[in-house]
């Protein structure tokens, strides 16, 4: 046995039943090694960053560990975002690059780039694997970081003459003693105790929750709290799909580009209830000034993301499940919060019976949204992208039980087609559309390639206005002069290219037929584009 | 408000890397920084001094225990730890200026590593304050070269980190 094989041996052992990648000299054995274990599934995907954001889309409906398998040099460096953009929404990813000989290791040689220095910022941890001996053990260790505590990615840097060394003998670790990482999991009971009493005495509280109740698996948790206590409950972009839109006690999404009922819910509650969230600037414009009109709870699974942003007045670091059944175990005696929730009430109907604008010869987003919606089955997945698409899905989607996947935390543009590839791997079965502008579609349509391969059935629907909607609306706004360098002039016939793959699709520029060309493109067999034209000067806040 | 800062981590190739590499990109400036294998081979301490507030400090200690390879981290009580820093320090001497560098160096306990004809080479171990001092005492002689370590720390009494 060999390194490269035993690197597949043990992810194996992981219980790795797909692989994203792209080959290349330096992985070239892994690859080999790879090849004789049919039953690991290979997507071989058209730029190594989308090996990453499949990885992430695989992760976040799975709940495993998302796997991406590049080369040295280029195939490290394009990767960079991939890693980049798991690290800043904490989704559980190995990255495995390929590497030049150890022994030229510095000396500039073809395809050498130091990955394990680059992607030391935004990665929870890298190894450069310098014994093949090692392997069994750093795999193990790699998952497990992955994977427990505040998930992210890790990286395996392996040089090619270690995946060539041999292994005398294979022998996978069954536990991990890593002495420097113990990540906490139960909450500490005198802050148990202490948040219980201060949701009991609150007249106002408001629960917000973020990306982190869904990496701890404990949507049901927070539903129970919130419904038993009462409790409203707003969200971050991470957390939109935590709750049906219809559910009495949701009130949106907050922030800079959020609903307006919840932001009001923000600035007016007598207790804010964070969950899983970093209350990073675009979710809370002013942590300083909620600080001061309100008491604070803070309960999440990284001890650093308490008073980072925002100092709590009472933190509780733990697993965000564990400690949520903490709580749900206490009883907690529920707030007297009637005429609270009777006025939020009020404002989340304004909210939902907002009229859109409209144009002869174009559709609205959040009309085409609202629409879809309605028609997409309970669990379906929405891999939304960046820009204006992402504001007007978060913003006007209709949640039913299902997942909202976006690039919160680094707005990566292109992720939305490659992730809901990654959905379709792991849940071939399950509902699932892409939402797009004509910006974000052009930085991985080469995907559609996966797409077609795969013959899976997505549902790509492309907002199409021929301008970087959301820069062009900054730029027309104090201090900018005016719209510069975002006119999409030279985008291709999107039917045309989609047709160049095999894939149908509809196109609608008339709000009375929207209906009837939503039935079509959902009940369409296989994989279909809706192209949706929008007027250049849309803005989110219309 | 200089704070000292005490971290055990594994000794292995790349660590200072990530540590300094946190600090660059979390914005928080180092004024020191030591680094030796400590008594078990498989431990190195760092000992960092930050110039900054309590709640830079907090976010300090709580990102360099998020690294894998940290086993502790203690931000050392102004106090109760002993911290010393080595310096060497080369300076223009002849026949008419070496008693008056001499006598500087018996007040502040500096002992002469080198002599030439032409300068003297000396070194002290005492905390920055007082190397300060004595680098300032230097500076009429015309200092040729220094070098300082940076203060290493351990904490008064029977505990340990």
């Amino acid at each position: 046995m060999n390194g490269a094989q035993a690197l597949i041996e043990s992810l194996l052992q992981e219980q790795v039943d797909h692989i994203f990648g792209y080959a290349g000299a330096t992985i070239c054995p892994a690859v080999d090694a790879l090849k004789e274990h049919p039953e690991i599934g290979y997507t071989l995907v058209r730029t190594e960053q989308n090996a990453g954001h499949m990885a992430s889309g695989y992760a976040r409906v799975s709940g495993k560990v998302g796997v991406c398998m590049v080369t040295s040099g280029p195939g490290a460096t394009n990767l960079i975002t991939g890693i980049a953009t798991a690290y800043m929404d904490s989704i559980p990813m190995v990255a495995i690059t390929g590497q030049v000989p150890s022994s030229q290791l510095g000396r500039d040689i073809f395809q050498e780039v130091d990955i394990t220095g680059a992607v030391a910022p935004f990665s929870k941890h890298s190894y450069l694997v310098k014994d093949a001996n090692e392997i069994p053990r750093i795999v193990k260790e790699a998952f497990h970081i992955a994977s427990t505590g505040r998930p992210g990615p890790v990286l395996i840097d392996i040089p090619i003459d270690i995946q060539n060394q041999e292994v005398k003998h294979f022998h996978y670790p069954e536990e991990v003693n890593i002495r420097g990482y113990k990540p906490s999991v139960k909450g500490n009971e005198l802050q148990i105790k202490r948040v219980a009493e201060a949701i009991s005495r609150s007249k106002q509280p408001v629960i917000l929750a973020g990306g982190g109740v869904w990496l701890a698996n404990a949507r049901t948790e927070l539903l129970e709290l919130a419904e038993r206590c009462s409790i409203p409950v707003i969200k971050t972009m991470m957390g939109i799909s935590l709750m049906p839109t219809g559910h009495p006690l949701n009130l949106g999404m907050i922030g800079a580009h959020g609903n307006h009922c919840a932001n009001k819910a923000l600035a007016k509650a007598d207790l804010l209830i964070m969950v899983g969230t970093r209350a990073a600037d675009r979710a809370v414009i002013d942590p300083g000034e909620i600080q001061r009109r309100m008491a604070t709870i803070h309960i999440d699974v990284d001890p650093a993301e308490i008073g980072k942003n925002m100092q709590a007045a009472i933190p509780l670091v733990g697993d965000v499940k564990v400690i949520l059944q903490q709580l749900l175990d206490r009883n907690i005696t529920p707030p007297d919060s009637a005429a609270w929730l009777e006025r939020l009430r009020d404002y989340r109907k304004a909210e939902l019976g907002r009229v859109f604008p409209k144009r002869e010869g174009y559709v609205f987003p959040g009309t085409v949204l609202r629409k879809l919606g309605a028609k997409l089955a309970d669990d379906a997945a929405v891999c939304v992208d960046v820009g204006q698409n992402q504001i007007f899905t978060c913003k006007y989607l209709p949640q039913k039980n299902g997942r909202l996947l976006t690039s919160g935390g680094l707005g990566t543009m292109g992720y939305a087609l490659p992730a809901a590839v990654g959905v379709k791997v792991a849940q071939p079965d399950r509902q699932t559309v892409v939402v797009c502008g004509d910006g974000s579609f052009q930085m991985s349509m080469n995907e559609l390639a996966a797409v077609k391969c795969a013959g899976m059935d997505l549902k790509i629907v492309l907002f199409q206005n021929q301008v970087l909607g959301l820069v062009n609306q900054i730029q027309r706004t104090a201090p900018y002069h005016g719209p510069f360098g975002v006119a999409l002039d030279g985008s291709p016939d999107f039917p045309a290219i989609a047709a160049a793959y095999g894939i149908p699709s509809l196109t609608v520029s008339d709000e009375d037929k929207l209906d009837e060309t939503l039935d079509r493109f959902l009940g369409s067999e296989g994989c279909c584009l809706l192209i949706c034209r929008v007027h250049p000067d849309v803005s989110t806040t219309d | 408000m200089k704070q000292t800062i005490s971290v055990l981590v594994e000794n292995q190739a790349g660590v200072l890397n990530r540590i300094t590499g946190l600090f660059s990109r979390r914005a928080f400036n180092i004024e020191s920084l030591a680094v030796g294998v400590t008594d078990d081979p498989t431990i190195s301490r760092i000992t960092i001094i930050v110039d900054s507030g309590n709640s830079v400090v907090e976010q300090v200690e709580k990102q360099l225990n998020k690294l894998v390879e940290v086993i502790k981290v203690r931000t050392l009580d102004e106090n109760t730890f002993i911290g010393r820093e080595l310096m060497i320090l080369k300076v223009n001497a002849n026949n008419k200026t070496r008693q008056d560098i001499m006598t500087i160096c018996e007040i502040m306990g500096a002992k002469v590593d080198d002599i030439s004809p032409t300068s003297l080479t000396m070194e002290l171990s005492d905390t920055p304050d007082r190397l300060d001092t004595f680098q300032a005492m230097m500076r009429p002689f015309s200092i040729l070269e220094v070098a300082r370590t940076g203060v290493i720390a351990v904490q008064k009494g029977g505990g340990k980190i």
